[in-house]
């Protein structure tokens, strides 16, 4: 369970996230929606530790997250695929998997089942990330979190700018992965895509707390998303 | 002398110059590289090198040749550790803002200075090389006979001289090997571009760098250690080493470790050339005008990428 409890964080002197709360529960897909610059892309680096936390607490089943070294996050078993994939350009696509299978020390088996994930990796083990094709980044970036066999995966619009072929393979894999039992939060731009998957929904505006819906909520009345979306 | 034997002499000096700066370039490069700071203090870490030579020497008995080796393993370990304190205590403070760098290692360039000759004094003291066998070199002629070898009297160079090379020659291919084949590497070249995301990867950026800032001033340090047999200790000794090697980085290009190398040879080469057949002050002139021009004309240096 990530359990995220009244955080306040911002770049500097800007406060972004202010008393957010949010929870996220193994074997699920929760799903974080707002409008752009609601701060969503903030609230992952924030249980990242990539931003100083001035308030509250994050948890990793019942560990805190909040208040340790950046580097140790990831290290507790939280994988992320950022927004606009951040993979490491001027590196092979093997070097780039090998930075996540180094996080956490995981062995070929790992790197083995990754790869079969997505066999368009394999052809390219040599290739610079940066000349993939966008989608092929995606898969990169999605395969290098997979790599240090998360616990919790954060993954902050994976589906920006691809196909639909691309889309579907993605979801793929966020199902897999609920399926194994970890905690997958989902930052979603497209509502069709959060009503088919989602089995929890915080929407956040202005860096708080908007409302939160669950699966069924959503089924019974999915205008509500919308309208909090302003579409 | 004729001209020929002359010109290979002239070639030799600057093959040692070359070889020295490489290595002093590579430490700068490096460091600009991963933490994209400029370090101004790089040259005090060269002549902190020679300086804690030469005190290794005076206290290691057992002859030059213990006394040289101990040198060249002990000043980059002590100056590299140096280097990394330093890191840890002044610039992770300043958050390594590449403005506040350049102010904060020009204070440390002269806190280096100022201990160096306040302990070590003003004098400039030799250490003696290990070996140094005086080296005959040959030369081809038109004869009677056809082609003949023989040794022309002067040209020759010393066992030492050709050590330094070679040594320089390994430590470089040694850097090159960790940079680009080991785990070690691969961490560095993941925070070098993307700070970030290496740390959402595990990777503690902090102590990368000041590994990184301590292994850019070890190469100094060794480079400081080789060059002391043949150019004695002095104090004042970095300013020169800082200047070539800013020469250095900027034609072969921020960053880029062949750059360096080729520009190094490429400086250290004409330095020695220039230097036997007019004058030292011409060579530098004509270093400095060839950063000019690649300043003006390539901005990213020969063997840099373009700014991304
Ligand atoms: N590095 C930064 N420094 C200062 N402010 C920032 C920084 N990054 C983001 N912000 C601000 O924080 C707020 C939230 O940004 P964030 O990236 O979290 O939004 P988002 O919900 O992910 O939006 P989008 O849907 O466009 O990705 C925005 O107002 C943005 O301008
Ligand atoms: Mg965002």
């Amino acid at each position: 369970m990530l359990e995220i409890d009244g955080i306040t964080a911002g770049y500097g002197p800007a406060t972004v996230l202010r008393a957010l709360s949010l929870r996220a529960a193994p074997g699920q897909i929760t799903c974080l929606m707002g409008r752009n610059g609601a701060g969503k892309t903030t609230t992952m680096k924030a249980i990242m530790g990539l931003l100083p936390v001035t308030a509250g607490t994050i948890t990793l089943d019942g560990a805190p997250l909040s208040g340790l070294p950046a580097h140790e996050v990831p290290r507790r078993g939280v994988g992320y695929i950022p927004q606009g994939r951040r993979l490491f350009g001027e590196l092979t696509v093997a070097q780039n998997l090998t930075v996540g299978l180094m996080t956490r020390k995981s062995g070929p088996d790992t790197r083995e089942e990754v790869l079969e994930l997505f066999p368009r990796l394999r052809e390219r083990l040599a290739q610079r990330a940066d000349t993939l094709s966008g989608g092929e980044q995606q898969m990169l970036a999605t395969a290098r979190a997979l790599c240090l066999r998360p616990r919790l995966l954060l993954l902050d619009e994976p589906t920006e700018g691809l196909q639909p072929s691309m889309i579907e393979a993605i979801r793929q894999v966020i199902l897999r992965m609920r399926d194994s039992g970890a905690i997958v939060l989902l930052v979603e731009q497209r509502i069709d895509a959060v009503l088919a998957m989602a089995d929890h929904v915080h929407v956040i505006e202005n860096g708080r707390n908007l409302e939160d819906l669950d699966a069924a909520a959503l089924a019974a009345d999915p205008s509500r998303l919308r309208a909090h979306l302003g579409v | 002398m004729d001209f020929g034997p002359y010109l290979m002499l002239a070639m030799l000096e600057g093959a040692v110059m070359a070889a020295v700066l490489a290595l002093t370039a590579s430490g700068l490069s490096l460091v600009f590289g991963v933490m994209r700071v400029v370090n101004v203090a790089h040259g005090e870490f060269y002549m902190l090198g020679a300086v804690v030579a030469w005190f290794v020497a005076q206290h290691v008995g057992g002859g030059p040749a213990i006394g040289f080796v101990a040198a060249l393993i002990l000043a980059p370990l002590l100056v590299g550790g140096l280097a990394a304190l330093a890191d840890m205590t002044i610039l992770k403070r300043i958050d390594y803002d590449p403005e506040r760098t350049i102010v904060a290692t020009i204070g440390l360039l002269y806190v280096i200075q100022q201990v160096a000759l306040m302990t070590y004094g003003p004098n400039a003291q030799p250490v003696e090389p290990p070996f140094n066998q005086r080296i005959a070199l040959p030369w081809l002629e038109w004869g009677d006979g056809g082609l003949a070898i023989y040794f022309p009297w002067g040209l020759s160079t010393t066992s030492y001289k050709l050590f330094v090379i070679i040594a320089a020659v390994a430590v470089i291919l040694a850097v090159w090997l960790l940079m680009s084949r080991s785990k070690a590497g691969l961490i560095m070249r993941a925070t070098q571009l993307d700070g970030e995301m290496a740390t959402a990867f595990g990777i503690p950026v902090e102590r990368v760098y000041a590994a990184v800032f301590g292994i850019g001033a070890g190469l100094a340090a060794l480079a400081g250690v080789l060059i002391v047999p043949i150019q004695q200790a002095h104090y004042l000794m970095g300013g020169d080493a800082l200047l070539l090697s800013f020469i250095v980085v900027i034609i072969g290009g921020l960053g880029s470790l062949p750059g360096t190398i080729v520009a190094a040879v490429l400086i250290g080469m004409s330095d020695g050339i220039i230097s036997v057949f007019f004058s030292p002050t011409l060579a530098k002139i004509i270093a400095t005008l060839l950063v000019a021009l690649v300043l003006v004309f390539r901005p990213q240096g020969l063997f840099g990428a373009r700014a991304r």
